[in-house]
């Protein structure tokens, strides 16, 4: 390229010229290069991950060779509802309404702070307060509830200090709940979920209760409602996309972890726990992959009430 | 060195929501070397669309767009000796001035030392010698405005297209700016195509305006001839107030379909200076507004037939007019202008 | 999810107490458990996990990192985040130079594609690859680690890339392009140099997410060790606690700088885009 003419726009031949200008013209083929591999790599890999998931919960395990059946069968889904997996599968679906619950009662209070109450440095501390824990290590924050759970750990201590070992006592005698200890009881798995998820809820509602318009609450109070009554009439409900996008999360995490259970609770099973060990453990690849579809099922309903909550547009 | 621009029967025709745009249809224009040309029409008329696909950043759907005869519809903005000032400006915020306006030097391949020496002349031309080494965000809109002039020009083009440069600005910086644009357009002799939706910027800085409406081109003509003979209603009531009388109403006063004549060239003669021969028409004032240096009057005809606006100057008037008040109208016969097609 | 303050006015008086006990109170129960890590990390004790502890003592750091597999789980981890964050960094700026701003048909199936391994339990994916893999008969690798993690890695480089991409202005290129720049040049002098600090924040979130992830590693890395991987077998069979702690810390600290800086780097962007 000479500039010794800059007024001379004429024909450009380079390679990456006529490269460009053919990306230029024929807009499809642009697009097209630029979505290739991302879509190949997901098609390929990910969807057909998934194909084989699916495949693979149709074909058995042979008892006698340990070796995969490559036979459509129905087999997998008759035992998916033999009573003790529909009791997993129950257990697991009561377990993530319970953390969901729990997380939207806990989380929109400080939501509802950080939203409208916090500014400046105090609003970053806040949220960078939530996005740590969201972000750091899963298996780090497990086991740091591990040390608080143990039996001569931290709350035992503090409940000792208080005088209130009793009542740890009476919780853990409790018959559905309970265990011999905080981190051997269905409790413990719990409260942990609890935290785990927690910052999961607490964004999206906060985001959510950002974006109501100051002039909605002040036409509120203008119309002689209490804060409390604003709070419960006007808030509260246009919060609710945002309590429904976070309650995506809490749900769809606890309904398929395997390793909060297994590292704390006691030897209940849950639906991720029975994947697991039955492509890991009982080699029956098979049977685990129709097991995780019911997990898939259940989110999809899920998903599907949420999308109807508005949930989708507060993501 | 400056080029002709040529569009030949050029369409441009999308789908939106849906629906089929014809956003430019079917519209044929020569602009001549070395002049100053406008387009001009309200928004959604097709005006922007034009400009954008003279500099290749939309394609047309059918036509051919010649610069000096060369076809160069299909070509890229970089393959084509035009460039554009656009219409927020679009400095790249992360370079500083004087990077942006050495950039179309430096994707040429010209070395660091000359195309610096050039951008810094070119920001002496548009009188901003020292802000080189600041970033966009740090100038004001006008500042904005001539950064991008300057950059437009580095590259000597031979067609420079303007997008509603001077829209962001207020009124006497826009002022200021259009007679600036004009004496540089004359002192640089290359071809300016300006698209503005301001008549009065068209009216004084052009010389030739092409009137879009609704994707077609109605009239291309000088100034004076667009102000005085416009060929369509919607020429006639774009460019200025206008009286438009159709049908009956129009016969009433000469032997044609469609007539138009500007309120200023309307005569009022009030009571007071009824020495001359009776008037052509007479009528009741309806309304009144003030306008600095006239009133505009809306007079109500005495034997039926539409109300027609008039201007009555303020100096030589003894007191304003008022409402109810009867006035005489008169105008000279060259005056009023026949439309020839009431649609293109 | 991004944070808005521009809408809402700022009540009259200020919160309750029980409101400010309620927000403060939440943020020590997510804090405090990783304070207490760290208190650990410097117990003397190494049998249990007693409270409070005994002593203190820096002995467990030395010991720590003199643990072999400590090492080559670190730097398995390493190699995998790099070689995730670069692969996902590559698909995620395509399809985000792809979806940005251009309308098609199949543009919202894609986008919910590409957020899918996310969205999904880490169950399905992982039991999902696993499978495939089984089928095709691959065995375990470094690289079937790294093509589960830059799966679910391209969704954060891509949130980041759109983000960016849909602020800039689309003038801009069209002015590179006017001013001779073909499409090359100005994706290298205009489009990156704005994408950049987006692109670097999405590697930032991609590296931390792909260091840490467990789950879909359990499914796909057969025998191999990444650091998540030893500290969940630590977790369910102790080996030195103490050396465990030392590594919790660790994990903290090298998740910690890359989220805080891609955050800032978040931050920074939309102010100077604000101004």
């Amino acid at each position: 390229m000479t500039a010794s003419s800059p007024t001379s726009a004429a024909a450009r031949n380079g390679l990456l010229d006529r490269l460009s200008t053919l990306l230029y013209t024929r807009r499809g083929l642009l697009l097209g290069v630029l979505l290739a591999p991302p879509l190949l790599w997901f098609g390929i890999i990910y969807l057909g991950s998934l194909l084989s998931l699916l495949a693979n919960s149709f074909f058995r395990l042979d008892d006698f060779t340990g070796q995969v059946v490559r036979e459509v069968g129905f087999g997998n889904f008759v035992e998916i509802f033999s009573p003790t997996n529909l009791d997993v599968a129950l257990r697991s679906t009561l377990m993530a309404v319970a953390v969901t619950l729990s997380c939207a009662l806990l989380g929109f209070p400080m939501a509802y702070y950080m939203a409208r109450y916090a500014r400046g440095t105090q609003k970053a501390l806040l949220y960078v307060a939530v996005m740590l824990p969201l972000w750091s290590s899963y298996l780090v924050r497990l086991y740091a509830w591990k040390l608080l759970l143990a039996k001569e750990g931290a709350i035992s201590w503090v409940l000792q200090a208080l005088h209130l070992q009793w009542l740890l006592d009476a919780v853990l005698a409790l018959p559905v709940v309970g265990g011999s200890s905080l981190s051997f009881s269905p409790l413990g798995t719990y409260l942990v979920f609890v935290y785990m998820w927690l910052p999961f809820m607490i964004l999206p509602i906060m985001a959510a209760i950002e974006r109501i318009p100051g002039s909605y609450l002040e036409a509120s109070a203008d119309l002689g409602a209490s804060p409390a009554q604003t709070l419960r009439q006007v808030i509260i409900p246009l919060a609710m996309p945002g309590v429904a996008a976070g309650s995506i999360f809490t749900f769809s995490l606890t309904l398929g972890d395997y390793i909060i259970p297994q590292v704390i609770g006691n030897s209940t099973l849950y639906i991720g726990q029975v994947v697991y060990r039955q492509q890991g453990v009982a080699g029956n690849l098979p049977f685990a992959a129709a097991f995780s579809l019911v997990p898939i099922v259940i989110i999809g309903v899920y998903l599907w009430l949420a999308k109807r909550k508005g949930a989708f547009d507060a993501l | 060195m400056s080029s002709s621009v040529s569009l030949r029967d050029v369409s441009c025709v999308f789908r939106s929501a849906g629906k089929t745009v014809h956003a430019v249809a079917g519209v044929n224009l020569d602009v001549q070397a070395g002049e100053f040309f406008t387009l001009l029409g309200p928004s959604g008329s097709g005006k922007t669309t034009c400009l954008r696909m003279i500099g290749g950043f939309t394609l047309p759907t059918d036509g051919r767009i010649l610069i000096d005869g060369q076809d160069v519809s299909q070509n890229p903005p970089y393959a084509r000796p035009v460039n554009t000032v656009f219409q927020d400006y679009a400095l790249f915020p992360h370079m500083s001035i004087l990077d942006n306006v050495a950039y179309g030097l430096m994707v040429r391949g010209v070395d660091k030392a000359s195309r610096e020496k050039k951008a810094q002349q070119l920001l002496e031309t548009v009188q901003l010698p020292e802000v080189g080494q600041r970033k966009p965000p740090q100038l004001s809109g006008g500042q904005r405005q001539r950064v991008a002039l300057a950059r437009a020009l580095i590259n000597e083009p031979q067609v420079l297209l303007l997008d509603e440069p001077l829209g962001a600005l207020d009124l006497k910086l826009r002022e200021q700016m259009q007679s600036e644009l004009k004496s540089l357009q004359r002192k640089l002799g290359i071809t300016f195509i300006f698209v503005t939706h301001d008549q009065h910027e068209a009216l004084s800085m052009s010389d030739r305006i092409g009137v879009f409406n609704q994707g077609r081109l109605e009239q291309v003509a000088s100034p004076a001839d667009l102000y005085n003979r416009p060929s369509t209603r919607f020429v006639a009531e774009f460019v200025g107030a206008a009286n438009v009388l159709q049908g009956a109403d129009a016969r009433r006063y000469a032997a044609a379909e469609a007539l138009m004549i500007r309120p200023e060239r309307v005569q009022v003669r009030r009571r007071a200076d009824d020495t001359a021969p009776g008037p052509r028409v007479s009528g009741v004032v309806r309304e009144v507004q003030f306008f600095g240096a006239f009133w505009r009057l809306q007079v109500q005809p005495l034997d039926g037939g539409a109300p027609l606006l008039a201007d009555l100057p303020v100096q030589g008037s003894d007191h304003a007019p008022v409402v109810g008040e009867t006035v005489g109208l008169d105008w000279v016969d060259g005056d009023l202008h026949i439309i020839e097609a009431l649609h293109p | 999810m991004r944070s808005d303050t521009t809408r809402t006015s700022r009540p009259q008086r200020g919160a309750s107490l029980g409101l400010k006990l309620a927000t403060w109170g939440c943020v020590l129960f997510l804090h405090i458990p990783l304070a207490l890590i760290v208190l650990y990390a410097f117990s003397s004790e190494d049998k249990s996990y007693v409270f409070p502890p005994p002593a203190l003592t820096t002995q467990w750091f030395g010991v720590a990192l003199e643990r072999q597999d400590v090492w080559d789980a670190m730097k398995l981890s390493f190699q995998v985040a790099l070689w995730a964050t670069g692969m996902a960094l590559v698909l995620g700026t395509l399809a985000a130079g792809a979806l940005a701003r251009t309308r098609f048909f199949g543009r919202d199936a894609i986008n919910l594609l590409l957020i899918l391994p996310i969205a999904l339990p880490g169950v399905i994916t992982g039991i999902a690859l696993r499978s495939s893999y089984h089928a095709l008969e691959i065995p375990f690798s470094f690289w079937t680690i790294v093509i589960g993690h830059a799966t679910f890695c391209v969704v954060v480089v891509y949130n980041n890339a759109v983000a960016r991409l849909r602020r800039i202005h689309p003038g801009l290129i069209e002015a590179s392009m006017d001013l001779g720049a073909n499409a090359f040049q100005t994706f290298r002098y205009v489009l990156l140099p704005q994408l950049g600090s987006a692109l670097l924040a999405g590697g930032l979130l991609a590296f931390a997410l792909s260091f840490d992830e467990v789950i879909v590693t359990t499914f796909t890395a057969g025998q191999q060790t990444t650091l998540p991987i030893w500290m969940l077998q630590e977790l369910i069979r102790p080996r030195q606690r103490p050396v465990t702690n030392v590594v919790a810390v660790i994990m903290i600290a090298l998740t910690f700088i890359p989220i805080v800086l891609a955050y800032w780097l978040t931050r920074a962007d939309e102010d100077s885009h604000n101004r």
